[in-house]
C-alpha cells in the first residue's frame, strides 16, 4: 500500500486523451526524434569543422558550420522549455549553450584573427594600432576576446567526443558485467579495479606520454580513465533492474541477451546516466584544460583555454596582467559550472517525479 | 454522571499537501471519537488518506503537508495549539505509533536495547539500568523468545515478525493511552501476521490502551476493532459500530467493497464477485459532490453531484453515520448487484505433469581459499498435474519455493532432478534458449507487482506487439496491430492505450496489460504469480474476473500462485499447499478446505482474516517464524512450528505421503485417525446468514 | 575482516605487478632511450654518435636487453629495497621519492585537516533541513567551488591574495628554504576544490537520512531534536561521506600534480610529471607504485571504515 504522499505525487494516470488539434511547433520540436535530429545537425558540422577543418578547403570550411547555427538556437529553445521547472537547470543550460552558440557562430563573428600578434600587453578596453581590445591582448599581442571565444571549440568538441567514447565503452562493459555476471563480471571488474587504482592524472600522464599528445589520444586517455567508473555505475543500475519482472518476462520469451541489455535494460538506466554524463562532461573539460596546461594535451598554436593559461602563467604573474590568466580560467569555470548545474537540475527533476 | 472524556477526538479535521500543482486536500472533514479502551479501525484503499490521519494525529506532517482545519483533541486538549515541547512530551509516552515497515522504522545502526531504553530514559527520567531492565521485560511481554539476545542485536539480525514485535514493545514501553497502528502486518507473512494480531488484541485487553488500527483489510479490522470508519478519497463515508456496519452497511462504497472481496460462499461460477467499476479519482480531480458518484450504481444527477454532503446518522441518535445523499432511498435488500452466473468448466486432459521435481542451489560463502558450500533446497520432490482449463493454486508463504518453481518451469533454471512433462516434452532440463518458439509461447506468466511487470521505457503497444512478433503469431505489421487492438479489447482497455507508457496507467490497468501480454501468444498454460495481491480490493475483483473469463474462453490452464486462501478458495479447482519447498497437502479445493487437514493447512486457514461476522474460526496461532530455506529443519520442514509435533519422529524423518481420497494427498507423520478427527476451521453459522455476504 | 584485508592486499600486489610490467613495456621505446642518451651525453654528442657506439652505450647502460629482463632485474632490486637511480636527476630514486613525498604529505595533511571538518559541518547543517536558507547557501557555494577546476582556483586565489592584496607569495618553490607562507595558496586551492564535493555528498546523505522512516520513529518517540540529530541521524549520515573522504586521497594525488606545477612546489606530483615527460622509467615506476599503493590503501581503509560504521555489513 503506497502512502498518501506518494499517491498524491504520482503522475496523473489518465491525462487528457485528445491531443490539441494543432500541435505547436515547440511541442513538435520536443519530440525525442526531432531533438535528436537537431543535436546531430548541431554536432556533426561542429565536429567536422574542429577535427577535420584543416582538410577542408576555405570556402567549404565556412559553409559547413551554417546548418549548426539555427539548430543550436532551436535546441536551446527546446532545452529551456522542457526544463522550465528547474531554475537551476535553466541557468546551467544557458551557460552551456552560451559556449555552444559561440562555438558554432565564432567564424561568422567580426573578430580579429586569434593568432595574429597586434599589440603585446594591450590592457582591456583600450584601442591600440587601430584595434579595440575589449578584453586586452596577451603577451604576444593577440586579441584575448577572439582567442577566448575561438578557444571554446576545441574544449567542447574534444570534451564531448571523449565523454561519449567513454560512455559507449563503459556502458557496454557495465551492461555485460551486470547482466551476464559470473566470469564476465569478474574479468571486467578486475580490469576496472586496476584502472581505478591509478590517480586519474597519473593515468592521463602515462597514457598521453606513451601515445603522444593529440585530440584523438585525449579521447583514448579519457576513455581509459572514465570508462571504469561508468562501467561501475551502469553495472549497479543493471543489477538493480535485472531482477525486475519485465526482464524476467523478456527472458522467458527467449530474447537474446544482447537485445535484453540494449533494449530492455539500457533505456531504464538513462536517467542516472544522463545526470552522471553532465558531471563527467565537467570532469573531462577540467582534464583537457589541465592536460593542455601541463603540456600533454592539445598543441599550439590554435587558441585553447588551457594553452592560454600555460603560456600566460610564465609571464603574467603581475597584477596588471592578471586578466590574461583570469579570462581563460573563468571561461572554463563557467562551462563546467553549466554542466554541474545541469546535472543538479536534472537530478532534482528526476527526484520530483 | 458526566460522560467520560474521549481519549482522542478529531473534529472536522482537514489535511492538505502542498505541491507545485497547488494545495491538494488529502483528508477532508474527518471526525472520530475514541473512548478509553476502545479499538477503532480505519479502512480504505490506497490514497484514501487513512495514513495521513494517523500522521496528523501525531502532528507529523512532513515538509509539504499541513493540517488546514479542524481540531484534534487528546484527552480534551487541542493538540494543534500545543508547543513543540508539549508535543514531544506527548509523543512516545501518551501516544505511540506502530508502522507499516518494521525494518525501515528501526535505526539500522543502533542496538535494539538502546532504541528501546531511550523511551523511558527521556520520558520518565529513570536511570539507564532501570530503562534497560524495563525494555527487556517488555520484550518478554510481547512474547519474543530470548529477550537478552534480541536486546543486543541490530535490527537486521532479527526477522520481520520479530522486528514488528520490537516496534510494538517500543510503543508500549511508556504505557501510552493511545496506540496508532498503521498497517502493522501488511509486510508480513500470513501466519506471522496472525501472531501479531493476537498480540495486538491482548495489548488492548491487558494494558487498556485505546487503539486506532489502520488497514486495507476488512477482515483484520473485524478481528481487532469495536468501531470502524470507512474512508474513500480523503473522506469518511461510513462510520459506526463494527457489527452494525458489517451487517447493515448504508453506503454504496462499503457495499461495493464487500461485494468485491471473496468471502466463504462466493463461487466463481455460481456467485462471482462484483467489482466496483471505474477507478479512484485522483486527489486533484475529484468529482463534484459525492466523490464516489461516478462509480456508484445509485448515482442520481441533481442529488449526488452537489455539496455540502455531511455525515448524517442513519437513524436519529444512532452512532452509525453515513455520507450519502440517497441512503434512505436505496432499497438495501433488493438493490443487490446481480452477478452474472457462468456455467462450470469441465477440465480436459492432462497438460502439465510435474513429477518429483527437485531444485537445489549451492551457495558459496567465505573468501578466496576457504569456501563453505551450503545447499538450499528450494524445491524438493514436487509432484502434481494440471489439466486443460483447470485452475491449480499453489499456496505458500515466503520461502516456500514457488518462485523457484516458476523459474524452472519457464526454463531460466535447470532442475536438479525430476521431470516436467508438457505434452511429450520434458522441460526440467530444457533451458529457454533451447526451447522452440511454440514451446515458449505455450507457457506464459503474469507477474505480481504492477510497477515491475511492464518496461517503463516502452509503450504498452510496443511491448505487446513484441510478443506477437516474437512468437510468430503474426508477421505483417498491419496484422500485428490488428491483433494488438484485439488483445486490448479483450482486457477491456481503450485502444489508445497502445501509445501510452506504463507510468500513465494505474496499477489495475498495468495488470490488464500484463494479462494481454501473457495471452498474446495463445498460451496453453499461464502462471499467475499473485497477480492481484498488490492491487486495491475493488480493483482485484475486476482483474481476477477478467483473468478467469479469458481463461474460460481459451481453455487455458492457470497455475495460480498465492498466499491468500480466500482468493484461492474462490477461484481454484485444485490446490497445492507448499512449505519450505515441499508439498504438504494437495487436493481439490473442497478437500483442502475441509478436514482432514495437514496441520500447516489448518494453521493457514485459521490465519486468514475473514470479513464476515457470521464466520467462526477455530484459533490456531503458530509460534515462531518461518525458518530460512537455506537452513531447513530436519525431518518434516514444518516440525519447528507444528502444534502437533511429535518429538523424535517429526524432526528426524521426512513425513510419509498418504492419500485420503483420490488425489487428496497429505504429507504428515500424524496417524490417520488424528487427521480424520480434525474439526473444520471455518464454520458459517447458518442462523444469521445475512444478505450482505453475497 | 582480516580475510577482506588480506584479499585486498593480494589484489594490490597483483595490480602492482601488472602495472609495473606495463610501464616497463611502454617506456622500452627507442624514443625514450634516445631521450636518456641526450640527457646524459648531450644532444650534440648523441647525434654525432655512430650506430655502433650508440648500441655500445645502450649495452653499457643495460638498456639493450628485452624489457622483461630489465623488469625482473628491477623486481629483484625492489625486493632488496633498491628502487634504482633516476636517469634525469642522477640520484637514487628512493632518496628523491622520500624528499618529494614528505613535501606532498605536508600539503595533503593540511588540506585534509581543513577540508574534512569544514565540509562535514557545512554538509550536515545543510542536510538537516532540506530547502532551508542555510541549505541553499551551502549548496550554492559548494557547486560554485567544485565547478572551478584546480587550475582556475589557483589562478583566482593567486590573483587576489598574491598579486592583488600581496598577503602571500605567489610562488611556492621555496628556493630560500622552508617557508610556511608559501604553503598557503596550494593548500587553499585544494581545500576549495575538494570541499564542495565532500560537502555535497554529506548534505545528500544527511538529507536522505532525515527523510528516512527511522528518523520519523525517533521523532515520534518524543526524543528531543538534539538527540534525534546527534544519536540517530549523524552516524547513519556519516557512513557515505566517510568512504568518500578516504577516497579523496586518490583525488588529492591527481590535484597535487596541477597545483604543484602551477605553484612550482617541489612535491610528488611535479616529480611524476617531470619523470613522465623525460621517460625516467625508474622514477615513474616508483611514483606509480606509490600512487597505486596509496589508492588501494585508501580503498582498504574506506572498506574497513564502512564495515565498522555499518553494523548491517559488520554482522552478516
Amino acid at each position: 500500500m503506497t502512502t498518501t504522499i506518494e499517491a498524491l505525487s504520482a503522475p496523473p494516470s489518465v491525462p487528457p486523451v485528445a491531443a490539441p488539434p494543432s500541435v505547436s511547433l515547440l511541442k513538435r520540436l520536443q519530440q525525442p526524434r526531432v531533438s535528436l535530429a537537431l543535436i546531430l545537425l548541431m554536432w556533426l558540422p561542429l565536429t567536422i569543422y574542429v577535427m577535420f577543418g584543416s582538410y577542408l578547403g576555405d570556402p567549404l570550411k565556412s559553409i559547413v558550420l551554417m546548418p549548426a547555427v539555427p539548430a543550436t538556437l532551436l535546441l536551446y529553445l527546446v532545452a529551456v522549455t522542457s526544463w522550465r521547472e528547474s531554475t537551476v537547470a535553466i541557468v546551467g543550460v544557458t551557460l552551456v549553450f552560451f559556449w555552444l552558440i559561440v562555438a558554432v557562430t565564432v567564424p561568422f563573428l567580426p573578430l580579429a584573427d586569434p593568432d595574429k600578434p597586434i599589440a603585446p600587453f594591450a590592457a582591456p578596453g583600450i584601442v591600440k594600432h587601430g584595434h579595440f581590445f575589449l578584453l586586452g591582448a596577451d603577451f604576444k599581442g593577440r586579441d584575448m576576446l577572439s582567442r577566448v571565444l575561438w578557444g571554446c571549440q576545441r574544449v567542447l568538441v574534444w570534451g564531448v567526443t571523449a565523454t561519449l567514447a567513454a560512455y559507449v565503452v563503459g556502458s557496454f562493459l557495465g551492461l555485460v558485467a551486470g547482466y551476464l555476471a559470473g566470469w564476465w563480471d569478474q574479468a571486467i571488474s578486475f580490469i576496472a579495479n586496476v584502472l581505478l587504482s591509478f590517480p586519474v592524472m597519473v593515468l592521463f600522464i602515462l597514457i598521453l606520454n606513451y601515445l603522444g599528445s593529440s585530440g584523438f589520444n585525449i579521447v583514448i586517455a579519457v576513455t581509459f580513465a572514465s570508462a571504469p567508473a561508468i562501467m561501475r555505475l551502469v553495472r549497479g543500475l543493471t543489477l538493480d533492474t535485472k531482477s525486475r519482472d519485465y526482464i524476467f518476462a523478456a527472458q522467458t520469451r527467449g530474447e537474446h541477451p544482447l537485445r535484453i541489455m540494449i533494449y530492455e535494460l539500457l533505456p531504464n538506466a538513462r536517467g542516472p546516466i544522463i545526470v552522471d554524463a553532465c558531471l563527467r562532461l565537467g570532469y573531462t573539460t577540467v582534464a583537457i584544460t589541465t592536460l593542455t596546461f601541463l603540456g600533454l594535451g592539445l598543441q599550439p598554436p590554435d587558441p585553447d583555454w588551457g594553452l592560454m593559461i600555460k603560456e600566460s602563467a610564465k609571464v603574467a604573474m603581475l597584477w596588471r596582467f592578471a586578466y590574461m590568466l583570469l579570462i581563460p580560467a573563468l571561461s572554463v569555470s563557467s562551462l563546467i559550472l553549466g554542466f554541474n548545474l545541469m546535472a543538479d537540475g536534472l537530478r532534482e527533476m528526476s527526484l520530483r517525479d | 454522571m458526566a460522560e467520560p472524556v474521549p481519549v482522542l477526538e478529531c473534529r472536522n479535521l482537514s489535511v492538505s499537501y502542498f505541491t507545485r500543482a497547488g494545495a491538494i486536500p488529502a483528508v477532508v472533514d474527518f471526525n472520530l471519537k475514541l473512548m478509553p479502551g476502545e479499538a477503532h479501525g480505519i479502512v480504505g484503499e490506497s490514497g484514501c488518506g487513512k495514513s495521513t490521519v494517523a500522521l496528523a494525529i501525531m502532528n507529523y506532517m512532513g515538509k509539504n503537508g499541513a493540517i488546514t482545519g479542524g481540531e484534534i483533541l487528546f484527552e480534551g486538549r487541542d493538540m494543534r495549539t500545543m508547543t513543540q515541547e508539549e508535543l514531544r512530551r506527548l509523543r512516545g509516552s501518551q501516544i505511540a505509533m506502530v508502522y507499516q515497515e518494521p525494518m525501515a522504522s528501526l535505526n539500522p545502526s543502533m542496538r535494539i536495547a538502546e532504541q528501546l531504553a531511550e523511551v523511558p530514559l527521556y520520558h520518565e527520567g529513570v536511570t539507564r539500568s532501570e530503562a534497560l531492565a524495563r525494555a527487556e521485560r517488555m520484550l518478554a511481554q510481547v512474547r519474543l523468545p530470548d529477550p537478552q539476545r534480541i536486546m543486543n542485536s541490530y535490527p537486521h539480525q532479527i526477522s520481520g515478525g520479530q522486528q514488528q514485535r520490537v516496534v510494538i514493545a517500543m510503543a508500549l514501553l511508556s504505557k501510552p493511552k493511545l496506540l496508532l497502528l498503521d498497517e502493522p502486518t501488511t509486510a508480513l507473512d500470513v501466519t506471522v501476521e496472525a501472531g501479531i494480531v493476537e498480540l495486538i488484541k491482548e495489548i488492548s485487553a491487558t494494558f487498556g490502551t485505546s487503539l486506532i488500527y489502520i488497514s486495507h483489510n476488512l477482515g483484520l479490522i473485524l478481528e481487532t476493532c469495536n468501531r470502524l470508519t470507512v474512508m474513500y478519497s480523503g473522506e469518511a463515508v461510513e462510520a459506526g459500530d463494527i457489527r452494525t456496519v458489517f451487517n447493515t452497511m448504508r453506503h454504496p462504497y462499503t457495499r461495493g467493497l464487500f461485494n468485491s472481496i471473496p468471502l466463504p460462499g462466493a463461487d466463481k461460477n455460481a456467485r462471482p464477485l462484483v467489482a466496483i467499476r471505474g477507478q479512484l479519482p485522483l486527489p486533484h480531480a475529484r468529482p463534484e459532490g459525492c466523490y464516489f458518484g461516478p462509480r456508484c450504481d445509485h448515482f442520481l444527477a441533481g442529488t449526488c453531484d452537489r455539496r455540502p454532503l455531511p455525515m448524517v446518522p442513519v437513524e436519529p441518535g444512532s452512532s452509525h453515520n453515513v455520507r450519502c445523499a440517497r441512503f434512505r432511498d436505496i432499497d438495501w435488500e433488493r438493490a443487490k448487484p446481480k452477478p452474472i452466473e457462468r456455467a462450470p468448466v469441465t477440465a480436459g486432459g492432462i497438460v502439465l505433469n510435474v513429477e518429483d521435481l527437485t531444485k537445489h542451489y549451492t551457495v558459496e560463502s567465505g573468501a578466496l581459499l576457504i569456501k563453505a558450500k551450503k545447499t538450499v533446497k528450494a524445491n524438493e520432490k514436487i509432484t502434481f498435474r494440471a489439466r486443460e482449463a483447470e485452475t491449480v493454486a499453489i499456496v505458500g508463504e515466503s520461502g516456500c519455493g514457488k518462485s523457484t518453481f516458476a523459474k524452472v518451469l519457464m526454463g531460466l533454471e535447470n532442475a536438479t532432478g525430476g521431470k516436467i512433462g508438457l505434452g511429450e516434452l520434458d522441460l526440467a532440463n530444457l533451458p529457454v534458449q533451447r526451447r522452440d518458439e511454440s514451446t515458449i509461447s505455450r507457457l506464459q506468466m503474469i507477474f505480481q507487482n504492477p510497477f515491475d511487470t511492464l518496461n517503463p521505457s516502452h509503450t504498452v503497444g510496443a511491448q505487446i506487439a513484441r510478443v506477437i512478433k516474437k512468437f510468430g503469431v503474426e508477421r505483417d505489421p498491419r496484422k500485428i496491430e490488428e491483433r494488438l487492438y484485439q488483445l486490448l479489447d479483450i482486457v477491456k482497455l481503450p485502444r489508445e492505450f497502445a501509445k501510452r507508457r506504463p507510468r500513465q496507467l494505474s496499477g489495475g490497468q498495468k495488470q490488464r496489460v500484463g494479462i494481454a501480454r501473457a495471452f498474446a501468444g495463445d498460451p496453453k498454460i499461464v502462471i499467475a504469480d499473485e497477480p492481484v495481491s498488490a492491487l486495491d480490493v475493488s480493483v482485484q475483483a475486476a482483474v481476477t474476473g477478467l483473468l478467469m473469463d479469458i481463461q474460460r474462453e481459451n481453455r487455458t490452464t492457470l497455475l495460480f500462485i498465492s498466499h491468500d486462501l480466500s482468493v484461492v478458495r474462490y477461484l481454484a479447482d485444485r490446490v497445492v499447499v507448499m512449505y519450505l519447498g515441499q508439498i504438504m497437502e494437495k487436493g481439490t479445493t473442497e478437500q483442502i478446505f475441509s478436514p482432514p487437514y495437514h496441520p500447516y493447512t489448518e494453521a493457514l486457514l485459521s490465519a486468514v482474516p475473514i470479513a464476515d461476522t457470521n464466520v467462526k474460526k477455530r484459533k490456531i496461532v503458530l509460534q515462531g517464524e518461518l525458518p530460512s530455506p537455506s537452513n531447513p529443519p530436519k525431518g518434516c520442514p514444518f516440525s519447528t512450528r507444528c502444534p502437533y509435533v511429535m518429538k523424535g519422529i517429526c524432526d528426524t524423518a521426512p513425513p510419509p505421503q498418504r492419500e485420503f481420497a483420490p488425489r487428496h494427498v497429505i504429507a504428515c507423520h500424524l496417524d490417520e485417525a488424528t487427521l480424520l478427527a480434525m474439526k473444520p476451521v471455518i464454520t458459517i453459522e447458518p442462523a444469521t446468514i445475512e444478505p450482505q455476504t453475497a | 575482516m582480516l580475510k577482506l584485508i588480506g584479499s585486498r592486499l593480494l589484489q594490490m600486489l597483483l595490480i602492482m605487478a601488472v602495472v609495473s610490467l606495463v610501464i616497463f613495456a611502454i617506456f622500452d621505446s627507442d624514443k625514450f632511450k634516445k631521450q636518456i642518451a641526450v640527457a646524459e651525453l648531450g644532444g650534440f654528442a648523441v647525434s654525432a654518435l655512430s650506430d655502433q657506439d650508440y648500441q655500445a652505450w645502450l649495452d653499457r647502460k643495460g638498456l639493450n636487453v628485452p624489457f622483461y629482463d630489465r623488469y625482473f632485474k628491477w623486481v629483484a632490486g625492489v625486493a632488496r629495497g633498491d628502487l634504482g637511480r633516476s636517469y634525469e636527476k642522477s640520484e637514487p630514486v628512493s632518496q628523491l621519492l622520500a624528499k618529494r613525498l614528505i613535501n606532498t604529505g605536508m600539503l595533503a595533511f593540511w588540506v585534509f585537516a581543513l577540508m574534512v571538518p569544514l565540509s562535514l559541518t557545512l554538509g550536515i547543517i545543510a542536510g538537516m533541513k532540506e530547502g532551508s536558507v542555510r541549505d541553499r547557501a551551502v549548496s550554492f557555494i559548494a557547486v560554485l567551488t567544485t565547478s572551478l577546476p584546480e587550475i582556475a582556483t589557483a589562478i583566482v586565489l593567486t590573483v587576489i591574495l598574491a598579486l592583488g592584496l600581496r598577503w602571500v607569495p605567489a610562488n611556492s618553490a621555496m628556493v630560500n628554504g622552508w617557508d610556511w607562507r608559501q604553503l598557503i595558496l596550494p593548500v587553499l586551492t585544494l581545500v576549495l576544490y575538494d570541499f564542495g564535493y565532500v560537502a555535497r555528498m554529506t548534505r545528500a546523505s544527511m538529507a536522505e537520512v532525515m527523510t528516512s522512516q527511522y528518523i520519523r520513529t525517533a521523532v515520534l518517540k518524543g526524543l528531543p531534536y538534539r538527540r534525534v540529530i546527534l544519536r540517530h541521524a549523524l552516524r547513519n549520515a556519516l557512513i557515505a561521506p566517510f568512504t568518500i573522504i578516504v577516497l579523496q586521497l586518490n583525488w588529492i594525488l591527481s590535484g597535487v600534480v596541477v597545483v604543484e606545477v602551477f605553484f612550482q612546489y617541489a612535491g610528488f606530483g611535479q616529480l611524476l610529471l617531470d619523470a613522465a615527460l623525460f621517460g625516467d622509467v625508474y622514477v615513474i615506476q616508483a611514483a606509480t607504485l606509490v600512487a597505486v599503493f596509496i589508492a588501494v590503501l585508501s580503498q582498504i581503509i574506506s572498506d574497513i571504515g564502512y564495515t565498522l560504521l555499518n553494523p548491517r555489513i559488520r554482522f552478516s
